[in-house]
């Protein structure tokens, strides 16, 4: 039996226990199931954004409290019903959302989680100093949810609208996360240099990944008003922000069963304590709080990955994602390819490019063509400023002083991410992959650029058609490095030289103008680098115009047409690879004076 | 809003700079040294304050109950760690180290505590009663994790804080206390213009507290020690500087800072179990000011956050709390705007 089948008849039989739990529990049982099932949404949404994309949040029980009271407020102030409340609820909240994360998500490390902690604390002050939201009374006789006549006044009636909107969010979640910009989420962890060589906006996609976790928030906190029917500043506290944390971590943050398990053991726990405390002590309150917080702690110290990584060590399945057997598929229309500027026209023109930092100056007016068809190497001793020259071309880096031409527009004061999108691809010096990804997924990133689908059409699974041009084209690329077969095999697995293949292939499936290699051969094998100088070679045939760093001479001096050399940050030499070896500056660079 | 009010106002402002100021000094001191986020230093505030009161009525202070279990169980985890490394020999130091030396303090209050004291003995014992629990409680809490990222310490440190909030109630119980002021009366500064002098004792321990930790850091070996450690900590343990040792030092210092903070805000303030986050929080808006690396800006920060305070109390009470976080956020953008924009690599963090 395959594990997709395991999986999905796990899902069906996880679907199947719940749909029969109002009819074999009590009301007790029941309406904890609903807890369980609206912290579930929460925590589904933190999973996205704390646990795969690593944007932590404090606040979280905020934008339930958001929604809750928006609805709560729209249905005893006005009388209109729970249903027009929802649009409401999920409006206000999703707005809050982009505010806060506009002003706050450019934060780097540990500032932006403290800023979490602060708009969490700040809300549900708010929410107990206003007026019109009755202050710390709350609001209470807020209307049910009801279908026509019917009021869904019991816990048994609310159960499946709430656990039918978790099953639609965990779908959601799941294809998100399969899909192109679910790639740009799971790669934005590990910083923004990579997201911006391919072309991906790490600001845009932490936004709309932040407003996505509030408003899945907001569908629980719409829900809690309309079951509990009665809302106040408490639960939607810091204090309850932390114990939505606490179930993520519980399940292992990265994986979306995980908020299931992490929702289900956390609230069964709590609730187990809260009938056995009282037996042994009459603190019984106050032991909680103390007991849940030090498994928390233990949890921190022992089991990061959380309980479900404890428990499905040994049974882990290998594939991180379930993909159909490709060779099966009718065969996709490749995806659209960029016109390549004939041979011969100038593409790339840096004059007198300068970068400073502080008293160090690593590249010294350093200037240079290079016409399209090229392939051009950018040799040197360690330390003469290639790879910052590298970082400089491609927006990594910011002149201190000269110009950048691209094709024809000023690209100096470009960001990296508008040149990347240009048609300038690279490698990184150090591999730059996510490792826990996959081959192809790692691949496809590069061709981020070349789809269109956001999160909704890939949360809808409306974005098959692409999705497979997609994967097609990586997989065309794999193929070009001679991986075949090994594209659901974790990146990390693979020995250092592969993985610098895969950035190649990655940087290809961009479908690039400019080919930019930082040390491409470093690592290979001799067969692996006769292999990866023909497929060079190809590219220029093709016309890719290829820029590269590398210390092999044998290799550099084979392929390229012309050769720079740099030395001390500044150009020592420029000419045919013959002339370079000929050439006294050159040899004395790399030799020192006796040569 | 006259002048009168404003003068007023702005020594209020002064005298909760003053807490902020020992607070924000130590929350500094503790990331730079450690890369913890202390979050839970408003709690122990809270515990010293707290302690204090119950001397002031004569009962026995349940600090020394909460020490003993805090070193119990240190020691418990240290010799199992031990034995389990086969390190036999360590056991007497530690069980000397992290249960004996800890319970020290508890000595005298135990024998002083449930008669009238003056209130200087009083002082001075809930002061060296609250020393060791910082020390203890990062042993247990932090020390082994003390390599995790940066993230997963300030998330221990936020579970640390509702773990000594439950604490704090189970020990300490859900009443407020407000401790005796040191000095009655006012002094006239200017014509028509008086303060009490226990804002003026405020603000002047607070200034004398923060000079002491200046010349300490700057003109002791121990306190280089902390700084070295603070800019570069491989570097500081090649030249023989033991982390574990500082961060321990470290703790011990903001313990007994924690300590005067809840010592000088007990009388003007009523302190309840749970109102250590608020009041650690507002030391962070300064700290953060300060970047979390700046004595000096955080100086700043924490009259700002002072000021800020009093004058949003005066204009509306309920949301003062709300301004002064709001206050963050600003703080958070600048500092980030200033702050090196290596967010690459450092955002890769294993959680």
């Amino acid at each position: 039996m395959s594990s997709l089948t395991s999986q999905r008849l796990g899902i069906l039989a996880v679907v199947a226990g719940l749909a029969i739990v109002p009819w074999v529990f009590g009301s007790f049982t029941v309406s904890l199931f609903n807890d369980i099932g609206m912290a579930a949404l929460v925590v589904l949404g933190l999973v996205l954004l704390s646990g795969v994309a690593g944007v932590i949040s404090f606040g979280h029980a905020a934008f339930v409290g958001i929604a809750a009271y928006a609805s709560a407020w729209l249905s005893t102030e006005y009388a209109i019903s729970p249903w027009f409340g929802l649009p409401f609820a999920l409006g206000v909240t999703a707005l809050s959302a982009l505010v806060i994360g506009a002003l706050t998500l450019r934060l780097g490390g540990h500032y932006l989680p403290l800023s979490t902690i602060a708009w969490g604390l700040v809300v549900p002050l708010l929410f107990g100093n206003m007026a019109m939201l009755g202050r710390h009374s709350g609001i209470s006789d807020i209307a049910p949810l009801s279908l026509g006549d019917w009021q869904l006044m019991t816990a048994e009636s609310a159960f499946y609208i709430i656990w039918i909107l978790v099953g639609l969010v965990a779908t959601f979640c799941y294809h998100l996360l399969n899909s192109r910009m679910g790639r740009a989420v799971r790669a934005v962890r590990g910083g923004n240099v990579l997201l911006a060589s391919f072309g991906a906006n790490i600001f845009h996609v932490r936004l709309m990944l932040f407003v996505l976790s509030a408003v899945f928030a907001a569908l629980a906190g719409w829900l809690y008003a309309h079951t509990n029917r009665f809302v106040s500043p408490a639960p939607f506290s810091l204090h309850v922000s932390i114990d939505y944390m606490f179930m993520m971590v519980v399940g292992g943050m990265t994986q979306l069963t995980g908020a299931l398990a992490g929702a289900t053991i956390v609230i069964a726990v709590k609730n187990v304590l809260q009938d056995l405390l009282p037996l042994v002590s009459r603190h019984a309150a106050q032991i909680q709080a103390v007991a849940f917080s030090t498994l928390f702690i233990l949890l921190l110290h022992h089991a990061r990955g959380g309980i479900l990584s404890l428990a499905s060590k040994m049974a882990r399945v290998k594939t991180p994602a379930p993909t159909q057997m490709h060779d099966a598929e009718p065969p996709v229309e490749p995806l659209p390819r960029r016109s390549l500027p004939d041979k011969g026209q100038p593409l790339l023109s840096v004059e007198a490019a300068t970068k400073r930092f502080k008293g160090l100056v690593a590249v010294n007016e350093v200037s240079f063509h290079v016409k399209s068809g090229e392939m051009v190497g950018l040799i040197g001793p360690n330390g003469a400023g290639k790879s910052t020259m590298f970082n400089l071309m491609t927006g990594t880096l910011q002149l201190s002083s000269g110009r950048t031409e691209f094709m024809g527009e000023n690209i100096t004061r470009r960001s990296q991410r508008d040149i990347a999108l240009m048609g300038m691809a690279r490698t990184f010096q150090h591999v730059k992959l996510r490792p826990q990804m996959s081959v192809l997924d790692n691949v496809a990133l590069g061709a981020h650029a070349r789809g269109q689908c956001g999160m909704l059409r890939a949360g809808f699974n409306l974005d098959t058609e692409e999705e497979r041009r997609i994967h097609a084209e990586a997989r065309r690329q794999i193929a070009r490095i001679g991986l075949e077969g090994q594209e659901m095999e974790a990146a990390g697995n693979m020995p250092l030289g592969t993985q610098r293949l895969i950035e190649i292939a990655r940087a290809l499936a961009a479908d690039p103008v400019l080919l930019i290699l930082d040390e491409p051969a470093a690592g290979l094998r001799k067969a692996e680098k006769q292999a990866l100088a023909d497929l060079l070679s190809r590219l220029r045939k093709e016309g890719v115009t290829i820029m590269i760093v590398e210390h092999d001479m044998d290799f550099v001096m084979k392929l390229v047409d012309r050769l720079i050399v740099m030395n001390f940050g500044t150009k020592l030499f420029e000419g045919d690879p013959q002339a370079a070896r000929a050439d006294l500056g050159v040899r004395e660079a790399y030799l020192g004076h006796a040569a | 809003m006259t002048w009168d009010i404003a003068l007023i106002l702005s020594v209020d402002g002064l005298a909760g700079a003053a807490i902020y100021l020992l607070a924000g000094l130590g929350l500094v001191l503790v990331f730079s040294v450690t890369r913890v986020i202390f979050v839970p230093f408003g709690d122990i505030a809270v515990f010293s304050a707290l302690t204090l009161a119950y001397l002031e009525a004569q009962r026995f202070p349940p600090t020394i109950g909460l020490v003993a279990v805090l070193a119990g169980l240190t020691v418990a985890k240290e010799v199992v760690t031990l034995i389990r490394r086969g390190q036999f020999r360590e056991l007497p130091r530690a069980v000397l180290g992290w249960g004996i030396l800890p319970m020290v303090p508890c000595l005298p209050a135990f024998l002083l505590a449930g008669r009238e004291l003056p209130a200087l003995v009083a002082i001075g014992l809930a002061l060296i009663l609250v020393v060791p629990i910082v020390p203890l409680l990062a042993r247990l809490v932090f020390h082994p994790i003390s390599h995790a990222s940066t993230l997963v310490l300030l998330i221990a440190a936020l579970v640390l804080h509702f773990l000594l909030s439950g604490l704090g109630l189970l020990f300490f119980g859900p009443e407020g206390f407000r401790t005796q002021p040191f000095l009655n009366g006012m002094v006239e500064l200017l014509p028509g213009f008086r303060v009490s002098l226990q804002v003026l004792l405020m603000v002047g321990t607070s200034l004398a507290l923060a000079a002491l930790f200046f010349l300490a850091f700057e003109r002791t070996l121990v306190g280089k020690a902390l700084r070295a450690t603070a800019v570069n900590r491989v570097g500081a343990q090649l030249v023989g500087i033991r982390p574990a040792t500082t961060a321990t030092l470290t703790y011990t210092v903001v313990s007994l800072l924690a300590g005067f903070v809840g010592i000088l805000i007990a009388p003007s303030t009523t302190m309840y179990y749970d109102s250590g986050l608020i009041i650690g929080l507002k030391a962070f808006v300064a700290a953060i000011i300060g970047g979390l690396s700046s004595y000096p800006l955080t100086a700043l920060g924490a009259i700002a956050v002072g000021m800020l305070e009093s004058f949003a109390s005066f204009w509306n009470g309920a949301m003062k709390d709300v301004i002064v976080f709001s206050l963050l956020i600003p703080a958070l953008l600048v500092r980030s705007h200033f702050s090196n924009h290596s967010d690459d690599g450092s955002d890769e963090e294993e959680v």
